[in-house]
């Protein structure tokens, strides 16, 4: 009996171990970026940072400026612009799965949805430049089509296996008496999913799109391969973008360290850490209230 | 479920680790850097490790300065760079106990490529530069069609972006520049837009000639306009786009990174080298590597004429 509960002390233990080393590693990761970006914003004007869209670090024949403004407005960009794709088809799939497929389809289609979000980054950013760049072009008329859209595209297709998962388990969760009430009224099929199940599950699928968009603001790969890479600011979804995360994936690998570029990179991660925090915990308390809600 | 799990990964795990033991065993040079170089290095450490089995030899891109910076951080023998390191390279070199060498192992002729539908077929170094500076936007001002121009380049961690930078435009690069991950991403955009302009190392001009237009350069108005494959054309600097490409190394190389080195430098290397479409090292340049190496290289059977070692180094 002792023996048990020396166990089960046990167990707690290692768990609660667990689950306060997420929370410090997440705190440590916090500290150290703010640590290693305060030296930044000692010698660069906060609103140079933040508001001024010319990023050249590397100047030697004009002062070296560091404004990510061009950069924000580009990970804007290419991230609403890839949710405004994948939502739309990641919702619609999810009702699919949950309300039309029957069991045999559902079982062999959602594993396969599940299976998008295994294929590597460095694979989607190669299509994005052999496949989805010519035929923006083409489309377009372009002479290239390595631009916001083709990231926005990328990103869509990476974003739709969190969408579709997620949102199919909140639509799920609805109680199945809303449902029967909704059909018992007389209401067709479509009537119940459009205007009873979607906005009972909405605050769950928000969530999974807010989740979506986590993932497509931190992404890196994909759009340093497929955006063109141009610090300019860009005027439309046709124009080469390069979002933050690949100014830090592009730069961090040579720059001198201890120097204002240095910290000026970890100053961008900052950012992106704060944005992709802001819109996981958008997402965390839209699905609690989800959840408070259909208890 | 669980322990067959588990079992399999600690199987993997096994046959890993008894993997990178036998690597291990070998001797091993690391050789991390310019993109510009990688095909052409790999291609000398294959024809090395056939020769000797024993040596293995790992060869990465990243950009010169990613690895001249692995070369300071001791992350690798040798770091291929297609610029020279910079003062403020060796500064924090010395202060980490590196001591960077260099060695010239082949020279390349900076290479301007255009789509083959553009009826610009030449340009002046000073045309070039404007275009990159974003001076020039529309093709119809260096005798084109009326069309925007569109600048391919590479990623500030790139030699050839800085070589560009420092030597060629003497200025700053306009923000339009769209940054490509190294040459072979440029031949295919440019292979693909008809407006654009890149800039690729030779050996990849010559694998990509015939489906990419390959702009013949001149010094100024004055000079003749050369293309960049002729041997004689970029000895003699006609062709006015060259440098040295370089691979550093930690103090006087010694070992097996030695012997590498030497054999690059070797009849035979410098033969793969002109294979993989890059020139030999001439006899300034052979003679400083000489000194470098503290080894005698032989001297080649044809005599090139000579060059100014420091010609187009940046």
């Amino acid at each position: 009996m002792a023996r048990h509960a020396h166990k089960e002390k046990l167990i707690h233990g290692l768990f609660l171990l667990n689950g306060l080393l997420v929370v410090f590693l997440l705190a440590g990761i916090f500290a150290v970026l703010v640590k290693t970006s305060i030296p930044a914003f000692r010698e660069i004007p906060l609103g140079q940072f933040l508001f001024s869209s010319v990023w050249n670090p590397t100047a030697t024949f004009t002062k070296p400026s560091y404004g990510i403004l061009a950069m924000l407005v580009s990970t804007f960009m290419v991230s609403v612009g890839a949710l405004a794709i994948a939502i739309p088809i990641g919702v619609g799939a999810a009702a699919y799965l949950s309300d039309v497929a029957n069991r045999h389809v559902r079982e062999i289609a959602k594993p396969i949805v599940e299976i998008l979000a295994g294929i590597p980054s460095v694979v989607i950013g190669f299509l994005g430049i052999v496949l989805v760049g010519p035929m923006i072009a083409r489309i377009f008329g372009l002479p290239n089509g390595l631009n916001a859209l083709n990231g926005a595209i990328l990103l869509a297709v990476m974003a739709l296996p969190t969408i579709v998962s997620l949102s199919e388990d909140a639509l799920k969760s609805v109680p199945r008496s809303f449902q029967e009430a909704s059909l018992a009224l007389g209401a067709t099929h479509w009537q119940t999913l459009v205007k009873v199940k979607i906005p009972a599950a909405l605050s769950g699928i928000i969530a999974a799109c807010m989740l979506g968009m986590g993932r497509a603001v931190g992404e890196t790969m994909t759009v340093l391969m497929a955006t063109g890479c141009s610090i300019k600011m860009p005027a439309s979804f046709l124009d080469s973008v390069q979002t933050m995360t690949a100014t830090i994936a592009i730069e961090l690998g040579e720059v001198p360290y201890n120097t204002t570029h240095y910290y000026a990179l970890f100053g961008i991660g900052l950012v992106l850490f704060i944005i992709t925090f802001f819109v996981n915990m958008a997402s965390d308390i839209i699905l609690h209230k989800y959840q408070r809600v259909m208890k | 479920m669980a322990p067959r799990y588990a079992r399999v990964m600690a199987m993997a795990f096994a046959a890993f680790l008894a993997a990178s033991i036998a690597m291990a065993a070998d001797e091993m040079v690391q050789i991390k850097g310019s993109d510009t170089l990688i095909n052409m290095v790999q291609r000398l450490a294959e024809v090395y490790m056939e020769k000797r089995p024993s040596t293995a030899i790992a060869v990465t891109g990243g950009g010169s300065g990613t690895g001249i910076a692995a070369l300071i951080n001791r992350k690798c023998d040798i770091a291929n760079a297609s610029r020279t390191i910079k003062p403020k390279e060796v500064m924090d070199a010395n202060s980490k106990g590196v001591d960077p060498k260099r060695i010239v192992v082949a020279i390349d002729a900076l290479s301007i490529v255009t789509n083959t539908s553009n009826p610009v077929k030449k340009l002046t170094i000073a045309q070039i530069g404007k275009i990159y500076k974003g001076e020039i936007t529309n093709w119809k001002e260096v005798g084109g069609n009326d069309a925007r121009i569109a600048l391919y380049g590479r990623q500030s961690n790139s030699g050839t972006y800085d070589f560009m930078k420092e030597v060629v435009m003497e200025g700053e690069y306009s923000p339009s520049l769209k940054s490509m991950n190294g040459n072979a991403q440029i031949v295919e955009a440019i292979k693909q837009d008809a407006t654009g302009i890149g800039y690729v190392g030779v050996g990849y001009a010559r694998d990509a000639a015939g489906s990419v237009n390959v702009v013949k350069v001149a010094k100024d108005h004055s000079a003749g306009y050369f293309g960049p494959f002729n041997v004689a054309d970029v000895k003699s600097g006609r062709y006015p786009i060259t440098r040295p490409l370089n691979q550093y190394v930690n103090g006087a190389p010694s070992g097996a990174a030695k012997r590498f080195l030497m054999f690059e430098l070797s009849d035979e290397g410098q033969s793969i080298v002109e294979k993989e479409g890059f020139f030999p090292v001439p006899d300034e340049y052979r003679k400083y590597n000489e000194s470098t190496l503290g080894s005698s290289l032989g001297f080649p059977a044809d005599n090139p004429e000579s060059r100014d070692p420091n010609e187009g180094a940046g």
